[in-house]
């Protein structure tokens, strides 16, 4: 099993340094979702296939499918050139450092991890049903809130304001 | 049965985490800078579920629904706003847009 | 009935408070009704309480009332708390009921002002002050009326604040009390640190139960009073104001450059005279002080030109004379002279400023004369004030109280034979300066028209004023003749009794010699001013008159000691030496500014990068700690 959770953890950091240091949006995006699918097998792998599950359908499903939708709609797939530019590899000097004091600092934190709890066994998807209804209640509406203000907030955003200029008058 | 050591999970949620910044870091454009955050709620909820795991408790995993629901707001909300500044700005580059400056 | 004298500072200060808030809402008729009527109620229930007060004194002689705690510090406390006794209680009479008149007087004497309600409100605010300090019954209160007197005055004598020179007038009078007022809170603050307390009467038992006579502390303490004492009623070395004082109307001369602020220094020598009996040394500095003085202004008032000025000469003088009869311990004299002197020289004053009304602002007594039939009530009534100035023998009021301070200071245990020559040459300048304002100023020939005769609200202070100038005098009488002591039974309430040689039976020569001495300066004054004016037209223009003129020179000798080398060195700090250092640090906050708004680019990227370094530079820390 372990061999399957280092394969997947592989592809996954791999399709995600492509999505971040890739030119083209559409391609990036395409590898994010492939790093997306490779962590639903670790979360599958972690005894968790109902979190999987929702990874593949509403991450990689939804949420990217947005993203690609959007991308679309504003025809950046092919700036190539701006994003070469853009891209200038001494920038990433400065965040990789950063990027590494901080993961020494992850590892400096891990060397005492707790031991685990005796007797682990699979949650089941019943389990996580019941302590969201009961217990976590308060925060499900809370979140539905915030989701219904996404709906309101996105659609006032994403509809096109009335041009108050005349064309003429317009900064180019 | 997986037999990773929990500390292994960790550091793989930690180096996708820390992808997700140099994104953030380096990225101009702006669907990129969005995709980065995105990649570093996901480390974080894959966090969440190896305690979850590593605690034999549900909490993590329904944490990671909260997170879910989060992100997708955000996701809207972000991909209205960057239409927006497209319309407005003709561009994605954050550097030009500095107006918040004066 | 006594608990009525909260009201009478009281009235006054809520007068001030409705001119100021309202005044210009309000009509001119208004307006002066209600600063006058204020203090005229105010001197009504200054009556009744006198009279209360009087028929039944309390058994501690004073009578004390607490308003309400103003401060509380530690072991620092101090009251609003007002105590009558009968010191404060002729003061408070003067002040109101001369205050009263004087503001009657300002309605008509103002009428024409673009200022009406602003000069009321001042003048409200003086009284109210005014009271204030005599009232105080702690050291504390009584500075803030100490004060408020002495902004006031600042405020009036640069009242006709177009002219630049009223503006330095009020200047000069508000900083030359300044250095006396910064010694007297000096004192003040020495007396809290000895005893712990602001209470007047408190600190009088206790510095008469723990300093010795002599004691050094007492001295200064004593000498620091006296500061602030010589700057409130200009004398010497710190006389100089009060003539340039005169830039403020003429009923704000009569009321707070004569009658009432000026004798707010004799005020506080004789409320706190334990201190002073404590240190013999500046009592004696005082009975100098004040014969000096009253020679100086004396010599100084007879060579002036402007009306006004030679009353203010006078006014030095005649505080002078309150000066050494407080010197000499005659402390109940001193007050009776401040009171007589308040009625007279408020009707000089008032009086010089109708003829300086009528005659549009003429103020030189040469391009007058011949007054006297054009406005004779002002006449008969400044010839009334005149006569009580210069002592005329039996009739006027001045007689009896200055020929008490003339006795006083020859034959109390600290007095002698050089202060009362003294005295009596200044009572003889005294009947010269005043009889020459006469003759020049009422006689003659007529060398302008007046332009208009004055209303009834200005003559009727007048004679009222005058009435008090002639009998005034008849509610102390000496020894000698009709030995009758109403006035020195009641303030001896309040003040030690004086202490005199064994020379009694020699008071009606003093008597002679002085009446003598004023009715010998009122002719010389008739020879010199009216029949032979060639007489002394050489001494008119000599050097000697031009130095008494300018009042000894004092202006002069400050000029060059004082304000010459602080104007040199302000021409040298011109560029503000210290100030650079100031401006150093104005200039390292600019730099910093600049440094940090680089930081505040807009940059949503720079801002995320710092934001990383801070959590890892604080992970970082916690982790490897």
């Amino acid at each position: 099993m372990d061999i399957f959770f280092y394969i997947s953890a592989g592809i996954a950091i791999i399709s995600t340094i492509m999505a971040i240091s890739g030119r083209n949006a559409i391609h990036s995006l395409l590898f994010l979702i492939l790093s997306l699918l490779a962590i639903s097998v670790v979360f599958y792998l972690l005894d968790a296939p109902f979190i999987a599950a929702l990874e593949v359908i509403i991450y990689a499903g939804a949420i990217m499918v947005l993203f690609i939708f959007v991308t679309m709609m504003l025809n950046i797939g092919l700036e190539h050139k701006q994003e070469k530019q853009w891209l200038n590899p001494s920038m990433w000097i400065i965040p990789s450092i950063l990027a590494a004091i901080l993961l020494g600092d992850l590892i400096l934190a891990l060397r005492n991890m707790p031991t685990a709890v005796a007797g682990a066994q699979l949650i089941q998807p019943k389990q996580v049903g019941i302590s969201l209804f009961s217990t976590y209640l308060l925060a499900v509406e809370i979140a539905a809130i915030l989701l219904m203000a996404g709906v309101i907030g996105a659609y006032h955003l994403g509809s096109q304001k009335k041009k108050v200029l005349h064309r003429f008058l317009e900064k180019k | 049965m997986l037999t990773v050591p929990v500390e292994t999970q960790i550091l793989f949620a930690g180096i996708l985490f820390f992808l997700g910044l140099i994104g953030l870091l380096v990225r101009r454009n702006l669907v990129f800078m969005l995709m980065s955050i995105e990649i570093m709620f996901n480390s974080a909820g894959l966090v969440f579920i190896i305690a979850a795991r590593h605690w034999n408790q549900p909490d993590g995993q329904v944490m990671f629904i909260f997170i879910l629901a989060v992100t997708a707001v955000e996701v809207a909300i972000g991909l209205a706003l960057i239409l927006q500044v497209y319309h407005h700005f003709k561009t994605l580059d954050v550097d030009k847009i500095n107006k918040l400056k004066d | 009935m006594t608990n009525l004298i909260v009201l009478i500072p009281a009235l006054p200060l809520l007068s001030f408070l409705i001119l100021v808030l309202f005044g210009g809402k309000l009509s001119r008729k208004v307006a002066g009704w209600i600063g006058a009527g204020s203090i005229g109620v105010a001197a009504l229930l200054t009556i009744i309480v006198g009279i209360s007060f009087i028929k039944s004194l309390p058994e501690t002689k004073s009578y004390s009332v607490v308003i309400w705690q103003w401060l509380h510090v530690g072991n620092l406390t101090a009251n609003i708390a007002f105590r009558l006794d009968s010191l404060s209680l002729v003061f408070i009479f003067v002040i109101t009921f001369v205050g009263f008149l004087i503001h009657i007087y300002s309605i008509g004497f103002m009428a024409n002002d673009e200022g009406f309600t602003r000069f009321f409100a001042y003048m409200n605010l003086f009284v109210s002050s005014m009271l204030i300090l005599v009232l105080a019954d702690n050291i504390l209160l009584m500075y803030l009326g100490w004060e408020g007197v002495g902004l006031c005055s600042y405020l009036l004598i640069g009242f006709l604040y177009k002219e630049p020179a009223n503006g330095a007038a009020a200047r000069k009078a508000f900083i030359i009390t300044r250095i006396g007022d910064t010694a007297m809170i000096i004192g003040i603050f020495i007396l809290f640190l000895s005893f712990g307390t602001f209470n007047i009467q408190d600190i009088m038992h206790l510095a008469s139960a723990k300093w010795a006579i002599g004691s050094s502390l007492a001295v200064i303490t004593a000498a620091l009073l006296l500061g602030g004492a010589l700057g409130k009623s200009a004398q010497l070395p710190l006389q100089t104001w009060l003539p340039d004082a005169m830039a403020g109307p003429s009923p704000v001369s009569a009321l707070i450059h004569a009658a009432t602020m000026v004798t707010a220094g004799v005020y506080l020598i004789a409320r706190t005279n334990v201190l002073f009996s404590l240190a013999p040394i500046v009592q004696t500095i005082i009975a100098i002080i004040g014969a000096l003085t009253l020679l100086i202004a004396g010599f100084s008032a007879l060579a002036q030109h402007d009306l006004k000025r030679i009353l203010a000469y006078s006014t030095i003088s005649q505080i002078g004379y309150m000066f050494l009869a407080l010197g000499v311990g005659a402390y109940s004299a001193a007050i009776f002279h401040f009171m007589i002197h308040a009625f007279f020289k408020a009707l000089l004053f008032l009086a010089a400023g109708v003829v300086i009304l009528v005659l549009n602002e003429e103020h030189d007594i040469f391009k007058m004369g011949g007054l006297r039939k054009r406005m004779p009530v002002v006449f008969w009534t400044f010839l009334i004030g005149s006569a009580s100035l210069s002592a005329l023998p039996l009739i006027t009021a001045d007689f009896y109280s200055k020929d008490a301070i003339l006795w006083f200071a020859f034959s109390s245990n600290s007095g002698g034979m050089v202060l009362w020559f003294a005295g009596i040459i200044g009572a003889f300048l005294t009947a010269l300066y005043s009889f020459r304002m006469i003759f020049i100023t009422f006689f003659g020939e007529a060398k302008t028209e007046p332009t208009f005769n004055a209303g009834k609200l200005m003559t009727v202070p007048l004679i009222i004023l005058a009435t008090l100038s002639v009998i005034g005098g008849f509610i102390e009488l000496p020894t000698s003749m009709g030995n009758f002591h109403l006035f020195s039974n009641l303030v001896n309430n309040t003040l030690p009794n004086i202490a005199i040689k064994n020379v009694e039976q020699l008071e009606w020569l003093f008597q002679l010699i002085s009446a003598l001495i004023a009715s010998i300066g009122i002719y010389l004054a008739y020879r010199f001013y009216f029949k032979k004016p060639a007489y002394i037209e050489a001494f008119n223009h000599s050097r000697l008159n031009h130095f008494f003129e300018k009042g000894f020179g004092f202006d002069k000798v400050y000029d060059v000691l004082f304000v010459k080398p602080i104007v040199w060195l302000a021409e040298i700090d011109k560029k503000d030496i210290f100030d650079q250092l100031n401006i150093s640090i104005s200039r390292l906050a600019i730099w910093g500014n600049h440094f940090l708004s680089i930081a505040q680019n807009g940059k949503l990227r720079w801002y995320l990068l710092s934001f990383a370094i801070g959590i890892a530079f604080i992970l970082t820390l916690m982790l490897t700690k």
